[in-house]
């Protein structure tokens, strides 16, 4: 395989698995929902998308070619992420959830 | 060295798998379980990647769209729930 190629995948795969990791360990240590909801949805959709690349680059040294997939996964990922992001902030919004209390405001007051 | 990598890689995924299992398990209301569950998807979606790098295959990849249409859909769908109280009206 070709040296530049290693390098490309080593470096996407540990940024991915990176981003993976502190995007869940943001979930698991935060204190509030409204905090907890940043670290995941960043962190992994840029972690996944490394990954991605990653395979996309294996797969076209090994002269398999670019599939649809890898790119289909990637784009799917990237649109859906804010929205999932949004209806779950609307829920929480909606259930009134506990928030720590150096959170300013609350969001269904206005 | 890749090989190494994509080791090193599958731990750290696993490790935000378990993490993301500790938050559905603890998580003290029902939005922060749809959070989990829904990165817990996400994390899916890159082992399978990962397990296709591994094994020298495109075939998994199939799987890894179908999760992830599927995932949004049922995060999508608990939202509305638990914000509506139904998921169609």
């Amino acid at each position: 395989m070709n040296p530049f190629a290693e390098y490309a995948i080593c470096l996407l795969l540990l940024i991915g698995g990176a981003f993976t990791l502190i995007g869940a360990i943001g979930l698991a240590r935060l204190p509030d929902f409204f905090t907890r909801l940043h670290g995941p949805t960043k962190a992994t959709t840029v972690g996944v998308g490394a990954i991605v690349i990653s395979s996309v680059i294996y797969f076209s040294t090994l002269g398999q070619g670019i599939g649809i997939e890898e790119i289909l996964i990637t784009a799917f990922l990237f649109m859906t992420a804010p929205i999932s992001a949004n209806f779950l902030a609307k829920a929480a919004m909606h259930l009134k959830v506990k928030t720590t209390e150096n959170t300013r405001g609350y969001p269904w007051d206005q | 060295m890749m090989v190494t990598a994509l080791y090193i890689t599958i731990a750290m995924v696993t490790l935000a798998a378990l993490l993301n299992v500790y938050r559905l398990i603890k998580g003290p209301d029902a939005p922060d379980r749809v959070l989990a569950l829904d990165t817990l998807y996400i994390n899916a979606i890159a082992l399978i990647i990962l397990l296709g790098i591994t094994l020298g295959t495109r075939m998994y990849l199939e799987a890894a769209l179908l999760i992830a249409v599927m995932g949004f859909v049922g995060t999508v769908a608990m939202a509305k729930y638990l914000k509506r109280g139904s998921v169609i009206e």
